[in-house]
């Protein structure tokens, strides 16, 4: 099958679902002539035109705004953050619109809403375009949270996403952007809310978000000249998250690591650990491992960036720790 | 929907929005409202005038203050009560209460809880219909509390520079809650922050019905024709405190006694009767009516059941 990048996969389902639906459209800041700062929509402008591409000002808010009402009028906006961090700026229209407005009016309306964003750091840009803040998001009702860590997920996934009814935030990790792998031609769909197992094991579950489940793989790798089989599962959509293939896996091995590159205190993961917790006590022969950013802002010197940083490392020593009685 | 025709229709109108306000009063003492309300008595020509200039297939946003915007826009007062009172047969079937009454097919967006909220939605919308090749018009209703938010500032920025269908109609009310207009807003006006963004900025008497509705006309005539959005700002003044919840009250009595004088409905029938389009006792007819409307909504509302526990957890999708 051919390979193509993660950013490229992207830009075609952008360009697929715009070619089979005239109301999808697109809007953020440098995404038209530019073609978006790391390239996600390049030839859209040049395909689709300035109405359906959209360049905006800066106006964080505004652009929010801009999706909610096209949303609600019957059109399905597919918006982009420049960097997650941004998002901050529009926090009222998606939290208190975008993420309300069904519930609010009792299923009168809905919000077919796609919000796109950068998340994570790892490129030395600093505190205020690092953040991984998919947590405040997933917190929320009325939210949909989904995040690729292949190609092939990052087509099928945002495809699902710009056809579904509800607000999602598909979180694109930067340092994948570059990334390849197989991803077929065509309408490939993957539906929002199920995990997929990436790796078979039968000693400890590695439950793994975004750019972490190539750490995890790797890790696994690492581990297996130690005879230790590691499953490793790749969350693919943080909400709604798919419980019964994490349960099935925990079932089978009985130890598990919550591997997320966000904050740890109050992060994602500690949602993941939560709920395993409390589903599959029985299972467990250890305490569930958590492997998380440490809770700082990122600094930009790439030495401080990293250490900050999950480590393929850090999972194997949390599953070294996870096997130790 | 029909477009309300300047009549008697438009006087009908402004006394069912107050009579509609002045029973929320009365349910609200009885401990019936869930929550709160914020009353529109004093600033009925301003939503009658403005909709009466929008055309089937407009939209429009509100605010937190919106019940008059919803009446205006021929919403079931019955319905609206009963959304207000938290019970199943409101229009949000209980679930989103004075603030997020909305009306879709009659193109209301939404009343809106957050201040300024509602202002890029309506860009939005605008964006999205001329999208889908529509020549709808969005009406955007916000106070002059608003227009302090930076939504907008970017709202009226994106719409002027991409020339949408948007009559923005700032409601100065002179009081955002406790703060007054002139010790919050620099520059004196709203009308002409317009100008900033090069698009025509109108100040009107937002209590004289006629001159709202002109304004509201020509804002929405010029953006059918596909010359951008307007900023009118209509002056009048609430009547009632910020809302039913905020009992105290640092306005100067004097200043509301004076906009008393000032009552757009008294205005409104004095010029019907001195025109002769109505005679005193039409109009007394028509007030007859409406008292007679907002009592049996009254009594759907009342009657109408609580909702069902389990539709607490509808409409969960994440």
């Amino acid at each position: 099958m051919r390979q193509i990048s993660f950013a490229v996969a992207l830009n075609e389902a952008l360009k697929e679902e715009m070619r089979r639906d005239p109301v999808v459209f697109v809007a953020g800041e440098d995404i038209g002539k530019m073609g978006g700062l790391f390239k996600v929509t390049q030839g859209l402008l040049e395909e689709f035109g300035a109405g359906r591409v959209l360049d905006t000002p800066i106006s964080e808010a505004a652009i929010a705004g801009l999706g909610v009402g096209g949303a609600l009028v019957g059109t399905r906006p597919v918006i982009e953050f420049q960097f997650l961090d941004f998002i901050t700026i529009a926090m009222d229209q998606i939290i208190n619109h975008a993420a309300k407005l069904r519930y609010m009016t009792g299923g009168m309306v809905s919000v077919p809403l796609v919000i796109r964003a950068p998340v994570c750091g790892g490129i030395g840009l600093g505190a205020q375009h690092s953040q991984s803040l998919e947590a405040w998001f997933v917190h929320v009702p009325g939210i949909k949270v989904v995040m690729p860590a292949t190609p092939r997920d990052a087509k099928g996934l945002l495809k699902s996403a710009i056809r579904d009814d509800n607000p999602v935030l598909f979180l694109e990790h930067r340092r994948l952007y570059a990334a390849t792998g197989e991803v077929p031609s065509g309408d490939h769909m993957v539906p929002l809310g199920t995990a997929e197992v990436k790796r078979e094991g039968s000693d400890v579950t590695v439950v793994a978000t975004g750019r972490t489940v190539s750490l995890a793989l790797a890790a696994a790798d690492r581990l297996s000249e130690q005879a230790v089989k590691i499953e490793v599962i790749d969350l693919r959509t943080l909400k709604p998250f798919d419980m019964q293939t994490i349960s099935n896996s925990v079932g089978k091995t009985n130890r598990v690591v919550v591997v997320n590159d966000g904050w740890r205190t109050c992060g994602y993961a500690a949602e993941i650990v939560a709920s395993i917790q409390s589903e599959c006590f029985y299972d467990l022969d250890f305490p569930v491992q958590r492997v998380c950013n440490k809770d700082a802002p990122m600094p930009a010197a790439a030495a401080l960036e990293r250490s900050l940083m999950v480590s393929e490392e850090q999972i194997v020593a949390a599953c070294s720790a996870a096997m130790s009685s | 929907m029909g477009k309300l025709v300047p009549s008697l229709d438009w006087f009908r109108r402004m006394c069912l929005i107050r009579a509609f306000e002045r029973e929320i009063h009365v349910l609200n003492k009885d401990g019936l409202v869930s929550g709160t309300a914020h009353l529109y008595i004093g600033m009925e020509a301003i939503a009658v005038g403005a909709c009466a200039a929008m055309a089937d297939g407009d939209f429009l946003t509100s605010t937190h203050r919106g019940h008059g915007h919803c009446i205006a826009r021929h919403l079931d007062p019955a319905r609206m009560m009963a959304e207000i009172l938290g019970r199943s047969d409101g229009y949000c079937r209980g679930k989103g209460g004075s603030m997020h009454i909305t009306d879709r097919s009659k193109g209301v967006l939404g009343a809106d809880g957050i201040v300024g909220g509602g202002i890029p939605i309506a860009v939005g919308a605008a964006y999205g219909l001329r999208l889908m090749n529509k020549s709808s018009v969005v009406f955007c209703f916000f106070g002059e509390g608003a227009s302090n938010q930076g939504s907008f500032h970017e709202a009226l920025n994106l719409a002027a520079i991409q020339r949408l269908s948007v009559v923005f109609i700032c409601e100065n009310n002179q009081w955002a809650l406790s703060a007054p207009f002139v010790a919050t807003t620099a520059g004196g006006s709203v009308a002409k922050r317009a100008a900033a963004y090069g698009i025509v900025g109108e100040e009107v008497d937002g209590n004289d019905i006629d001159a709202v509705f002109a304004a509201a006309t020509r804002a929405a005539g010029r953006a059918r024709e596909g010359l951008g959005p307007a900023l009118i700002e209509c002056q009048s003044y609430r009547w009632e405190g910020h809302s039913i919840f905020t009992r105290q009250e640092i306005r100067q009595q004097e200043e509301i006694d004076d906009w008393k004088r000032r009552d757009p409905i008294e205005r409104c029938r004095r010029k019907l009767i001195e025109t002769q389009m109505a005679s005193a006792e039409d109009l007394a007819l028509i007030e007859t009516e409406v008292g007679a409307e907002i009592a049996r909504a009254a009594e759907f509302a009342k009657s109408s059941p609580n909702p069902d526990e389990s539709s607490a957890l509808e409409d969960i999708y994440a």
